[in-house]
């Protein structure tokens, strides 16, 4: 779209909202927010770019090819569920850090859950958007 | 009249009133372009309705909530312009 207005928002919209869904992404245990609505929110940042400068030029700044973050957030999550067991716990069960991290808050097996959902849900929505934004 | 009776009695009826009219549009309009802008109005409308909830019950979470909800608007109004857009010139 060849709008200067959006443009020159988008620039600064695209590293606001990925700040705000990281931020989104690290208070989901206690509070509303989590993996899911932080990764909808970058993929949403994306698109955004991507209205305004093109496809090729959002690729250029994703440089890997989006696919390729569904396996890695898979794994991250299969192994946040498999680490109890070698301290000999069952399965899944929630393990954290006595103290609490800077600017993180609290550290847990829950919260590399999250990441993991996160990395799935923004490769699925980029992987979704880029094909129906390339049909159209 | 207390804040929030005022919210009760006079804000909150008023977006009802406005949903219901903006609806009207959004099933009457002639044209798509309308019924893209009525859509549009209802989203906007129900994040006020929103802002009023989360200053009754004191919960900033909802705020964000609406945050969300208005950048999903803007995005859905920018992707129907590009697609009407794109249906004229073919």
């Amino acid at each position: 779209m060849k709008s200067l207005i959006f443009r020159t928002a988008s620039i600064y919209l695209l590293p606001l909202l990925l700040l705000f869904s990281i931020f989104i992404l690290l208070r989901g245990h206690y509070l509303p927010g989590g993996g899911f609505v932080g990764g909808l929110m970058a993929g949403v940042a994306f698109l955004i770019h991507s209205f305004a400068f093109g496809l090729k030029e959002t690729r250029n700044i994703i440089k890997i090819n989006p696919g390729f973050l569904m396996p890695i957030g898979l794994t991250i999550c299969v192994l946040a569920a498999l680490a109890p067991w070698i301290v000999s716990l069952p399965l899944m069960t929630g393990l954290w850090f006595e103290e609490p991290f800077k600017f993180v808050g609290m550290v847990g097996s829950a919260l590399f859950f999250d990441i993991g959902v996160y990395l799935v849900v923004v490769g699925s929505t980029l992987i979704i958007m880029f094909t129906i934004a390339d049909t159209v | 009249m207390s804040l929030s009776e005022f919210y009760y009695m006079i804000i909150i009826p008023m977006l009802g009133i406005s949903v219901i009219l903006v609806f009207i549009r959004f099933i009457k309009g002639p044209s798509l372009a309308d019924r893209v802008i009525a859509l549009d109005m209802l989203i906007l409308i129900s994040i006020g309705i929103i802002a009023v909830y989360s200053v009754v019950f004191n919960q900033s979470t909802f705020l964000d909530i609406a945050m969300l909800f208005s950048l999903i608007a803007f995005l859905s109004t920018a992707a129907y312009a590009y697609y009407i857009e794109q249906r004229q010139r073919k």
